[in-house]
């Protein structure tokens, strides 16, 4: 896992390295097992399509779980999530072969606040298309 | 049909206790594919100053997710689940939910409108200890594509 940051070391406007995640069919249902949302969009290429998209398309909440682990393993075992929430811009489109769809999240410093919280912006692209827009997070660091 | 927004406003009663489990934070944690060893790992969940293993931060929409399921299966609602789309979400944190907790989750519906072509309900879940510790608040927003009147 990451190193622990603390909140004197961290600077305002300090960029966050991109990270990819994986999404594939296996990892949509998982999440469906793990999460209890089986809707049919996130297994069933038939219904997906027959309901406009182009595909079957992960859980958004499978993305924003991405978006929180590149803020989690940023901000080390210490820290504590106090806020986080994120807008789905755009679908991520998971085809049926052994690669799927990967997930970029990237970020940046946003902000310092009291109480040794910080604010992170992120950003989260699949196939080059933003798929998470106003995506931020606050966390509490040692 | 538009969803209908004469449900705007309805608080359901909370849910049936939800006891946060070590085995299904492991198994959360491995659907999204993340090793952390403070979702699975006792130890290295108290080394980094926390009582048990602790949830992933989105993990708190399983709960809020079963229990909003009941409003969402609400008779003249009128939502087509097939149609719907995860807008936005959002959660507050009082601290993070662990092993042991056991909560309950009571939703209102706080919005319900449309946006062009689609319509929008926006829920508020409030997750909570049975003993009355605030621990999270979720805000979600299903678009229903196509389902603007």
């Amino acid at each position: 896992m990451s190193d622990q940051v603390t909140y004197d070391e961290v600077e305002v406007g300090t960029e966050l390295a991109a990270v990819s995640y994986p999404a594939t069919r296996l990892s949509l249902v998982k999440y469906c097992g793990a999460s209890g949302d089986f809707n049919v969009i996130h297994w069933n290429e038939r219904i997906a399509k027959s309901v406009g998209l182009p595909d079957v398309i992960a859980h958004g909440m499978f993305t924003m779980a991405q978006a929180g682990r590149f803020v989690t393993d940023w901000a080390g075992p210490k820290a504590t999530v106090v806020e986080y929430g994120v807008r789905f811009s755009s679908p991520v489109v998971v085809p049926d072969d052994d690669t799927g769809a990967t997930i970029s999240v990237s970020g940046q410093v946003e902000e310092k606040l009291d109480g040794n919280r910080v604010a992170l912006a992120l950003t989260a692209r699949a196939a080059d298309t933003k798929v998470l827009t106003r995506a931020r997070a606050v966390v509490r660091l040692p | 049909m538009a969803i209908n927004p004469d449900f705007v406003g309805k608080t359901f009663s909370p849910s049936e206790p939800y006891e946060v489990s070590r085995v299904k934070l492991a198994e959360f944690a491995d659907a999204i594919g993340d090793p952390n060893p403070v979702y699975r790992d006792r130890a290295a969940a108290q080394e980094a100053g926390f009582a048990d293993v602790i949830a992933p931060p989105t993990f708190p929409i399983v709960i809020s997710m079963a229990s909003s399921s009941r409003a969402l299966a609400e008779p003249g609602l009128n939502l087509n689940y097939a149609m719907v789309v995860h807008g936005e979400q959002r959660f507050e944190y009082s601290r993070p939910l662990r092993a042991g907790d056991v909560v309950t989750a009571q939703v209102t519906i706080s919005d319900i409108r449309d946006v062009g072509r689609n319509s929008m309900m926006t829920t508020t879940t409030q997750i909570s200890t049975v003993e009355g510790e605030h621990v999270c608040t979720a805000y979600s927003t299903l678009v229903e594509r196509g389902g603007a009147s």
